[in-house]
């Protein structure tokens, strides 16, 4: 072992000392990644903000930052989570929950290819998954997964987006009980979600669930091609501890990679094999013509039992607790990444199924067959670096893994298994990205690297100090690093797709004809205040520079008062913000066409401005107006105005 | 040769009618905020957006400089169909039955007609750019001290402001034109053949 890791040293000091001493080489560099100013991006990239709970959006090669789209965590800056309109997106059958960690984005897919309709990404600690449109750039859907703890092995999609799937990473007591933590062994479960994507209209539905072991389910991949049907998970925590896992959890020399028919699945629930389980999940769906979302508890979920129904799942042992599980563009090759190894383990995905059609088992567990190692195998990746994590491949015959412990990117040959190049990183990668890495056809141009630690790359910034990408052209036989850019949080993993594909599509505006929001006010003619009990809905609308109305009376202390606020406008790039002094809440940043509501409080007597918080135009300094709020015991009668003297 | 010229008279009359089909005129607005500029498209019966929103982004534009709101609707687009349809009514009877002397007499109308139009449009022009409301947010003036007017160019282009204005015929104005000109031409046709005529 120590001679390995002395070789990987070497290697890796060799390849450092090559670059560094190469300006030439540097200056071509920039060239690659610079994009003009005006020009745009060849790719997108989804990089998701781990403990962020967002998903923000680079330019690739540029590195540049465009948005960071609020999925799973409150947004001051663009009211996510704060506006009466999506507060119901963080909805969760434990109540409003204002953040989790995001972790593997996915882009949908139509016959194996990107289709760039939809980003799909796993909620980790609440057990969700979101789904965000491409049309718009905002989370539209969020759906909890009930049976499931730390929602790891998501969100990948199916060839076809038939499914979002979704694996639980802790098995726990399923349905949820009151028991003593070391009964673990036997009596905990995970569960394997395979949530259905309506074609039409993208609409999410939790189809069903297959009950697993008690092992921990890690990440997954799509079969695709000859393999389109078949879902593929890394296991660890074979052994079933409970705590001390990292010693305990690594006690097996071989876990598993279960390999789920979800075809089969189907056949089962429609001869009705399944159980229905009493379940309490929360569906939360953004309308994009109310503007506003709405949550739904859900009840029940349907579950397959994998100990029960032959053929459902087949359990492939995969040396060192296997962490990513990446199926190559054919769809034949299953790669187990074992983070405790120096190999990386490849299934072969037609031995398989010559295996299970000769029936040759090597084994059991709970009831699911296991396949004889030997009989799967397509062959490892020898002494490649220490601690493999993930690989994605570039369509042309090559495999690209992280190696966490040895902190670099080996390219590799799929088929003859042979270490081509290796490149460093800096430091500890993650997860990489080749855009179109999980489909059928990779764009092979770049790869970027997602590192946990990057200690002297930057600028300090104190103790806590940026994670970061880096992007490796891998269009030559050698890899070679161009771009290293700091990023959002936890850069954990990445979908890229190639921006024509999805930038024609971007919308524009909301058009108002289209706006059906219950307290729109599409023209000036419709603008009112109203009064209900001590609620107040204010129908106000925003254009270049002015709120309608800007002056209101009649609102007393105690008053809970509804800002319910339309942007009238209906140019490109013309968003206006609003805020109100000592309202609890954030600003508003309403896009043309949309409405948006805040609620203030009035708390003491006065006249208290509001004003424009986006820098909208010439006169946004004027764009300001005035409550005045009176006593609980005024008789003052409600009015507004506009441009009145 | 008259009966060739018959034809193009015919064709000449009809060719206005794609007034219905394509607009008169375009006036666009370039600005650095607007990449894609606004533009305008003045129809005989409409006004439209030459991208959608236009017309409501130039509004939005022009009020800070006083500008009125350019009008949902205005007389001529009642008077100009109508003219419109007249004159190729005449133009269809000049060519189906009259004298070739006609077919000057109907391009003489038309261009009386068509040169009354530019005119009024100059007229509506002048009176957009220079009516401003006195509250206007901004006001502008020259170097001589008067007040700045923000009239587009009847034809052709001009820098107002942060502005380039542009003003072109389109499609219609164009069928409208040859139109004429076939009908200028079947008179020269049928004159030059009469010449001949009288020498031999």
């Amino acid at each position: 072992m120590l001679a390995l890791i002395a070789t990987t040293m070497l290697l890796v000091s060799c390849n450092q000392g090559g670059n560094s001493s190469n300006g030439a080489l540097s200056s071509s560099a920039a060239e690659k990644v610079y994009v003009a100013p005006g020009e745009h991006d060849e790719f997108y990239a989804f990089v998701s903000g781990g403990f962020s709970g967002q998903l923000s959006v680079y330019g690739l090669p540029s590195g540049r930052l465009f948005k960071v789209i609020p999925v799973f965590s409150q947004d001051a800056e663009k009211a996510w989570g704060y506006n009466e309109e999506t507060k119901p997106m963080l909805n969760t059958s434990h109540g409003f929950i204002p953040w989790d960690d995001s972790h593997h984005p996915d882009i949908s897919q139509t016959n194996g290819e990107l289709d760039g309709r939809f980003v799909f990404i796993n909620g980790n600690n609440t057990p969700r998954i979101a789904k965000i449109d491409l049309s718009v750039f905002e989370t539209t859907e969020i759906i909890e997964i009930p049976n499931s703890a730390g929602n790891h092995s998501s969100a990948f999609v199916t060839e076809n987006t038939e499914y979002v799937v979704a694996g639980t990473r802790f098995s726990v007591p399923i349905p949820q009980r009151d028991m003593p933590i070391n009964e673990y062994k036997g009596n905990f479960q995970g569960s394997l979600s395979f949530i259905s994507v309506d074609p039409e209209d993208g609409g999410m539905d939790l189809s069903f669930q297959v009950l697993m072991p008690g092992f921990d389910y890690d990440l997954a991949h799509p079969g695709r091609g000859a393999s389109h049907g078949w879902m593929f998970f890394s296991t660890y925590n074979s052994e079933e501890s409970h705590s001390l896992m990292e010693v305990n959890a690594s006690q097996n020399d071989k876990d598993f990679i279960a390999a789920v028919n979800w075809k089969k699945a189907e056949e089962y629930i429609k001869e009705g094999k399944f159980q229905t389980m009493p379940a309490n999940y929360a569906h939360n769906v953004y309308d994009e013509e109310t503007h506003t979302a709405t949550s739904t508890m859900k009840k029940e979920v349907r579950v397959l039992d994998a100990s029960e129904l032959p053929g459902l799942v087949y359990l492939l042992p995969t040396p060192k607790s296997p962490h990513g599980c990446d199926v190559d563009p054919t769809g034949e090759y299953i790669v187990g990444n074992g983070k405790l190894s120096s190999d990386l383990t490849v299934h072969s995905f037609s031995k398989m199924i010559q295996a299970i059609e000769n029936e040759k088992f090597d084994g059991e567990a709970y009831g699911i067959p296991i396949l004889s190692f030997e009989d799967v195998l397509a062959g490892s990746v020898k002494q490649a670096g220490l601690g493999p994590l993930h690989t994605e491949f570039d369509g042309n015959g090559n495999g690209y893994t992280t190696f966490f412990i040895s902190s670099e990117v080996v390219k590799w040959k799929v088929g003859t298994w042979e270490v081509v190049d290796r490149q460093p990183c800096y430091y500890s990668v993650g997860h990489l990205m080749i855009p179109g890495g999980n489909s059928r056809k990779p764009f092979g141009k770049y790869v970027l690297a997602m590192n946990k630690i990057t200690k002297d790359r930057y600028l300090p910034t104190g103790p806590e100090v940026t994670q970061s990408a880096q992007l490796y052209d891998i269009s030559g036989e050698k890899m070679e690093l161009l771009l290293d850019f700091p990023t959002v949080g936890e850069p954990h993993y990445a979908a890229g797709i190639a921006a024509d594909l999805v930038k024609e599509r971007s919308k524009k505006i909301y058009n108002l004809e289209e706006n059906k929001h219950k307290y729109a006010t599409t023209s000036d003619a419709n603008v009112k205040v109203e009064r209900n009990g001590n609620e107040v809905h204010v129908y106000m609308t925003m254009i270049r520079s002015h709120f309608n109305p800007d002056n209101i009376e009649g609102i007393k202390v105690g008053d809970k008062v509804y800002f319910h606020v339309t942007n009238l406008e209906q140019d490109y790039d013309v968003p206006h913000g609003v805020s109100m002094i000592g309202a609890n809440t954030s600003e508003l940043l309403i896009m043309p066409g949309q409405t948006e509501t805040f609620v203030w409080e009035p708390k003491q007597v006065g006249v208290w401005p509001f004003y424009c918080t986006d820098f909208c135009s010439a006169l946004h300094q004027e764009m300001q107006g005035y409550v005045r709020v009176s006593p609980a015991s005024s008789n003052i009668e409600l009015s507004w105005s506009l441009g009145e003297d | 040769m008259k009966k060739k010229a018959k034809i193009l008279m015919l064709v000449g009359a009809l060719l206005p009618l794609l007034l219905f089909v394509f607009p008169l005129w375009k006036i666009t607005l370039e600005a650095p905020q607007y990449p894609t500029p606004l533009g305008m498209f003045i129809h005989i019966n409409d006004f439209s957006d030459a991208n959608p929103h236009d017309i409501k982004n130039i509004n939005l534009m022009n009020h800070y400089v006083g500008m009125k709101y350019i009008p949902e609707a205005i007389p001529e687009f009642k008077i100009f169909p109508a003219g419109i349809l007249i004159t190729t009514f005449i133009g269809l009877l000049i060519a189906w039955k009259a004298n070739h002397k006609w077919y000057l007499y109907w391009f003489i109308l038309m261009v009386v007609l068509s040169s009354a139009g530019l005119y009024d449009f100059y007229l509506w022009e002048h009176d957009y750019g220079h009516d401003l409301d006195p509250k206007a947010i901004m006001k502008f003036t020259n170097p001589d001290g008067s007040v700045m007017g923000f009239q587009p160019p009847l034809f052709g282009s001009k820098d107002i402001l942060n502005f380039t204005a542009h003003s072109y015929p389109q499609l219609g104005a164009v069928s409208l034109g040859i139109g004429m000109g076939l009908s200028l031409l079947a008179y020269l046709f049928v004159r030059k053949e009469n010449k001949k005529l009288k020498i031999s």
